[in-house]
């Protein structure tokens, strides 16, 4: 257990130490001086070499990639040049709002997903289960970004049933889950239909096995069945889904938060993506890589907690 | 009675594989729904320059946000120019990048998944880590980061593709390698003294090409979803070139005077990736069921 | 003997059974018919694919959807199984009628403790959840698994293969049935373990009083256990009768055939294994009059038309036109 823990991090910290080395060369490879690409063509000869000492971009490539890992290790990302303050606060401010977004999005997609995948399973072939396959198809299939925009257009600009931007009144807890749900339902609508594909397919094939075939050979109920013998085999690979899922919902929750103008990690990163404010994007991007890796790592201690054969395992 | 007599054994025409599989996708209304979208999308946007009835950049003196009329099928944006005209030369731009770069990170994948799947294990351990690093990043946020760094054109938005897709490319490529691999056939090849290109040429190869292609095919939509997203978010095909995702962004400013731009934009995107998904699903269920779980 | 007979558990007659595939109707059970007397042991043998699990499933009424029964009955105290509703099917699941699975690594559930499920299984019974954990460590000690009372919180993955099977049957006893079917139990089992479930079996069998649905392909187990036998091909019965009958004086050339390639039953050295040549048939497209003709070393003119169930002996029977050459011979 404590080994497989050790081991993930490892792993984890591997990938988030290749992620932003290749952020760092890529930023390297650029023809040009980033302090000059940072400030503008206009700015001072001055001014310029200020911004490099205090980003250290005079030091060699290698020594920037450690001591940014150093820093990285003390929870310092580095100043955010245009707003003149850590990243490590601004990335923390933004964050919440990310995580709210995310969690009720995926909360709401696993609560119907799952039932509706079960659904399918049982009554396979059948109309609703055809009807509920094609939908599944089209919400994954049809962009993000669209069914944001059309969430907004329908259910705030013409209806009106639900506020169009911000994350509503400060300590306001009714407004701002009122802010929340046409961004968690846009972000999540797609999941469902994923959950729900995924639940319907390895339902199918946990049904099929033979211990499926023991449990009816003993008269248990059908219902009982479903519920107690197969659902908790079969929603093993979901959870490892969702757990990588997880981390590519931040790629929706970007354009979620940008259509509905939520602050977030996704509007940060995109803000600074325009003012080319790098330490603040590095951050963005150190932050979601690691919400990433947490994220996949939970999912697998559910599914050992689920799975005895997974446990003894670890 | 006669004894001699034998039963007498007709085997009917067993009709190609091909037949089959066109017979199949005949048979699944969503591929043949599919199927024809697909062939429409394809033929107008080879048409688009011919069917365009207004040049889609040239910014016109006409009314402005107009909503659709005779003259202007889908209305006008907010520069007064032709949505219709913009649609139809926006899918150029679209299929062109999801065509150029899949066909890079199929390649690019096939090789890199062969090189772990068939060389030494530390390479396949290199190259699993780099696939897994790629896959952490948000395909947005990697978009946004290298937008950043190196600036938007249509030839950033292909490299962003490309790197984020040759992920799914080489894993699969790779688990297909790894399975033919140790096959018996193989293994005596190789004690024959059969050398490692010949066997990935005449017996690997052949054998996971078909799942990647359908997985190319399943990836269109997904790239043209990449594509319009940057574009929508400003980082993508440069203005005043029109990618769909452009004409959605140009058209959410003026969301709440007119929904026309939003609804013009987004209702070919949503058919394109619902057809091009329909057939690749189809595609996928007759030729390769297993590679559901792969992919 | 004959009072066996009437007083049988089990009876099934002329039971014919298609599978409907997109390739055709697959006519995998053809005219089956067996009787199984109170207390007894019986035997079903044949190949792989011969239809013995498929004539099982049929009695549990778990078979697949696209299985459809066109002819027949399975008398089991005397009523018609085939005409029960679902739940009175279920009602006699795991309760009168219970079985034990052939692959005991796939049929336990592997995320559910062995106790959990052994005391789902007595979901008939009126008991406290103490008395059902007592009773499920009681069967467990005695199909002999040592520490069985603190074993109940173990999990499937955590037992060997032949525990695995002890269980199984622990679990098929425990609501102490009438019938109990054994799907080749021990075929996913070595020699050892297979000796030591079949002499579990047996005096499991003499204690409980229920009787046995033995099926194998292995015949030295059939020889050891059951005190009758049904020797399936290709979805007919070939021959049945005892176990005394049936494998000193096999009267349908199928049986010969199979006794002699037994492994279990050379002796001699030999250079070549000796096989049965040729195929089963196909079961959409069935060759002309007796199925095992193609195959048939001794077949003549007449094997061209179905061949009846031919007496061979006092309760001894076999689908073989030869038993009719030699009675008017």
């Amino acid at each position: 257990m404590w080994l497989y823990l050790v081991r993930r991090m490892v792993l984890a910290i591997a990938i988030v130490a290749v992620a932003v080395t290749l952020l760092f060369t890529m930023i390297h490879m650029v023809p040009g001086d980033p302090a000059t690409i940072m400030l503008g063509p206009r700015a001072t000869p001055e001014l310029r070499e200020a911004l490099r000492l205090r980003l250290g971009l005079d030091e060699p490539f290698v020594v920037q990639v450690g001591s940014f890992f150093l820093s990285v290790l003390t929870g310092d990302l580095g100043i955010d040049i245009v707003r003149d303050q850590p990243v490590a606060d601004i990335v923390l401010r933004q964050l919440p709002y990310t995580v709210a977004l995310v969690l009720s999005a995926i909360g709401w997609a696993t609560l119907v997903g799952i039932p509706l995948g079960c659904f399918s399973a049982i009554r396979r072939n059948s109309l609703a289960d055809k009807l509920i396959a094609v939908l599944s198809v089209s919400f994954i299939a049809i962009p993000y970004f669209v069914i944001s925009i059309y969430t907004l257009l329908i259910f705030a600009v013409m209806l009106q049933w639900f506020p169009a931007i911000g994350v509503g009144e400060q300590g306001d807890i009714g407004s701002q889950i009122r802010h929340l749900v046409l961004p968690a339902f846009a972000v999540g609508i797609s999941w469902v239909g994923y959950i729900a594909r995924m639940v319907r397919a390895s339902m199918l094939e946990v049904l099929g096995e033979s211990h499926v075939r023991t449990a009816r050979a003993f008269g248990l109920s059908e219902w009982r069945i479903t519920f107690r013998y197969a659902l908790p085999i079969a929603v093993l690979p979901t959870v490892t889904i969702l757990g990588v899922g997880i981390g590519y919902l931040i790629s929706s929750a970007v354009f979620a938060e940008i259509v509905f103008s939520r602050p977030g990690i996704g509007s940060l990163i995109y803000e600074a993506v325009g003012q080319r404010n790098y330490p603040v994007v590095m951050g963005g991007v150190l932050i979601t890589t690691v919400l990433f890796v947490v994220s996949t790592t939970i999912a697998d201690l559910v599914n050992a907690a689920l799975d005895p054969r997974i446990r003894e395992k670890l | 009675m006669a004894a001699t007599e034998t039963t007498p054994i007709t085997k009917p025409r067993l009709p190609g594989s091909f037949e089959i599989a066109f017979r199949l996708l005949l048979a699944n209304p969503l591929g043949l729904f599919g199927l024809c979208a697909v062939v429409l999308i394809v033929l107008t946007v080879i048409l688009a320059p011919w069917l365009a009835p207004y040049d889609p950049i040239r910014i016109m003196v006409g009314p402005r946000l107009a909503p659709p009329s005779l003259d202007h099928f889908l209305g006008t944006d907010q520069l007064g120019r032709d949505v219709f005209s913009r649609v139809l030369v926006g899918g150029r731009i679209a299929l062109l990048v999801a065509l150029a770069s899949i066909g890079a990170a199929l390649t690019l994948g096939l090789a890199l998944g062969l090189a772990a799947g068939f060389g030494p294990r530390w390479l396949d351990n290199a190259i699993m880590l780099l696939f897994d690093t790629v896959r952490s990043f948000p395909v947005v946020i990697f978009g946004l980061a290298t937008v950043t760094v190196v600036g938007p054109s249509l030839a950033t938005i292909i490299f962003i593709v490309v790197v984020t897709s040759i992920p799914t490319f080489g894993r699969v490529a790779r688990t297909q390698t790894m399975a033919i691999r140790n096959d018996e056939f193989i293994v005596a090849e190789t004690a024959m003294g059969a050398g490692a290109p010949r066997i990935v040429a005449v017996h690997i190869l052949p054998n996971i090409i078909g799942p990647l292609l359908i997985l190319a095919s399943m990836d269109i939509p997904v790239v043209i979803t990449i594509e319009a997203g940057l574009s929508f978010l400003g980082v993508g095909v440069p203005p005043p070139a029109p990618s769909w995702g452009s004409i959605l962004s140009d058209g959410f400013s003026y969301i709440r005077n007119t929904p026309w731009p939003v609804i013009a934009g987004g209702i070919p995107l949503i058919l394109t990736t619902l057809a091009f998904t329909f057939l690749g699903e189809a595609l996928r269920d007759i030729f390769d069921p297993k590679l559901r779980k792969d992919a | 003997m004959p009072a066996d007979k009437h007083d049988g558990i089990l009876q099934i007659r002329d039971l014919s059974l298609a599978f409907r595939t997109p390739a055709g109707r697959l006519k995998v059970l053809r005219d089956i018919s067996l009787d199984l007397g109170r207390g007894r042991i019986l035997g079903i043998v044949g190949e792989s694919g011969c239809g013995k699990s498929t004539l099982i499933s049929t009695v549990m009424r778990l078979l697949p959807a696209n299985a459809e029964v066109t002819h027949g009955e399975i008398l089991f105290n005397g009523n018609d199984l085939l005409r029960k509703s679902e739940a009175e099917m279920r009602a006699l699941r795991g309760g009168r009628i219970s079985m034990v699975f052939q692959d005991p690594m796939t049929s336990l559930n592997p995320v559910l403790s062995i106790g959990r499920q052994m005391i789902d299984i007595q979901h008939r019974e009126r008991r406290s959840l103490r008395e059902k954990r007592e009773r499920a460590a009681d069967m467990l000690a005695r199909v002999g698994i040592p520490d069985a009372t603190s074993r109940l919180s173990a999990y499937p993955h955590q037992f060997s293969g032949g525990m695995r099977q002890r269980i199984a049957i622990a679990m098929a006893l425990m609501a102490e049935p009438d019938l109990l079917i054994a799907d080749e139990p021990t075929t996913a089992l070595d020699a050892t373990l297979e000796v030591q479930i079949v002499g579990l079996l047996e005096r499991l069998q003499e204690d409980f009083g229920c009787s046995i649905i033995f099926v194998t392909h292995h015949l030295g187990v059939v020889a050891e256990l059951c005190q009758d036998v049904v020797v399936m091909y290709a979805g007919e019965v070939a021959e049945s009768g005892s176990v005394r009958d049936v494998f000193h004086r096999p009267a349908h050339p199928y049986t010969e055939m199979l006794l002699r390639s037994d492994p279990g039953r050379i002796h001699e050295r030999t250079r070549q294994l000796p096989t049965i040549p040729g195929e089963i048939p196909s079961l959409i497209d069935l060759p002309e009059g007796c199925v095992f003709r193609p195959r048939c070393p001794k077949a003549f003119d007449r094997c061209f038309v179905a061949p009846p169930a031919y007496e061979a002996g006092h309760d001894h029977h076999a689908t073989c036109h030869l038993l009719a050459r030699e009675t008017v011979a």
